[in-house]
């Protein structure tokens, strides 16, 4: 009950890891686990979809809908009739 | 002040190649942002060292929310290393990058098209002396954290771009006479903004809005009370409508304002947030909207009476 983050877009291939660790180096929410012969999906509800993992590895053994979980953000965009969600000052401070 | 964003453009660095001590052609090379609250954190955890930091240009922007953009990202970074000649100040072939820069820093393409090889360094600029030692960071270095102290850095940020609607909207109240209603408008601002991140980790459940229901239904208790039995010389409808009204309009600013504040959060992912603005905007916006008309006719009623 009342929890949104229970499940997220992240995806993971185990068949593809060939076990270089980056995932779990760059995951800032311990979500990757570096034990085992292929990286493990430890904690998959603590994603916050930032795609460093995916970024980051090598093999596409990795997939996720990144972007910025910014509710203001978000419903500015939806106001406004955008696609693209950008965070805070984009336009006003470049 | 820099964290208000008040002349944010003042507190932008000069994208480039700056040295602290007395570099050599070996000595290390850390990436920052020209974010003068991200340059200053890494300027102070290398005090001592002789290395360069190599700062992009991140619109003045902080390391993640620059990674998240691409602006603190692999195409700037490959930039950067050409246009200040990085190949000729060192001999090495070696960045460290913080790790929360990895959401817009691709390694490998950066080795592939720099012949630089990116490594993550921990989270926290801090933790870099202790990191620097073995260049391993352990698991408390790569994880991100939202500590109270965090959060409550956070509080002027949120206050600052809610400030002027709640003093208008207190105002107003208090020239049609209704001081209760102006300290209700001013409480409900206070629940979201300030006690709601103060005790976010302790309010339960998950989703930030019912979190912020909750919370702010434990701030209208009182006013809803004192509409109850305190207005004595009114009806009974009044008095219950004045109490309904504090219920739905206290819990739906602190909600939104608690909805809102998953923004600056550093865990809710892209997928809840959007999740929970489907399930709790419309109600939300229902409560707030009924709560407001609710007001409006009750303080309009007492006008009436009084011509």
């Amino acid at each position: 009950m009342f929890n949104s983050y229970l499940s997220n877009t992240l995806e993971y291939y185990p068949e593809l890891c060939i076990n270089c660790g980056m995932c779990s180096t760059v995951c800032p929410h311990g979500v990757f686990g570096p034990d085992g012969k292929v990286a493990q999906l430890v904690n998959p509800k603590a994603c916050m979809e930032c795609g460093a993992c995916q970024l980051n590895c090598p093999t596409k053994a990795i997939k996720v809908e990144s972007g910025v979980g910014c509710a203001s953000a978000m419903m500015l965009a939806a106001v406004k009739g955008q696609k693209e969600v950008t965070c805070g000052c984009d336009g006003s401070c470049s | 002040m820099a964290r208000l964003g008040v002349k944010r453009e003042r507190h932008l660095i000069e994208p480039g190649l700056y040295t602290m001590g007395k570099p050599t052609k070996e000595s290390p090379v850390f990436v920052s942002a020209n974010y003068t609250l991200s340059f200053d954190a890494l300027r102070s955890a290398l005090h001592g060292n002789d290395c360069y930091i190599l700062v992009l240009d991140t619109k003045g922007i902080n390391v993640w929310c620059a990674a998240g953009k691409k602006t603190f990202g692999t195409n700037e970074l490959v930039y950067r290393i050409e246009v200040v000649g990085l190949n000729d100040v060192v001999n090495h072939r070696t960045l460290i990058v913080p790790q929360l820069g990895a959401t817009g820093v691709d390694a490998r393409e950066v080795r592939a098209r720099s012949g630089f090889k990116v490594e993550f360094g921990p989270v926290r600029a801090a933790d870099l002396p202790e990191y620097l030692k073995t260049h391993q960071a352990t698991r408390e270095m790569r994880r991100v954290r939202f500590t109270l102290s965090d959060r409550i850095v956070l509080i002027p940020v949120e206050m600052k771009n809610f400030l002027i609607p709640v003093l208008i909207a207190s105002v107003i109240l208090a020239l049609v006479g209704n001081y209760t209603a102006a300290a209700a408008a001013m409480a409900a601002a206070f629940t979201g903004l300030v006690l709601f991140p103060i005790f976010l980790q302790w309010i339960p459940t998950t989703d930030f809005s019912i979190k912020g229901f909750l919370i702010g239904g434990v701030t209208a208790i009182p006013f809803a009370q004192n509409a109850f039995y305190g207005m004595t010389n009114e009806t009974m409808w009044v008095r219950y409508g004045w109490a309904l009204a504090y219920m739905l309009v206290i819990p739906s600013i602190s909600a939104f304002l608690a909805l809102n504040f998953t923004g600056s959060s550093t865990f809710t992912s892209v997928t809840g947030v959007k999740r929970e603005i489907f399930l709790y905007m419309p109600k939300i916006a229902w409560m707030f909207g009924i709560g407001i008309i609710l007001i409006i006719v009750l303080i309009a009623m007492k006008l009436l009476e009084g011509i």
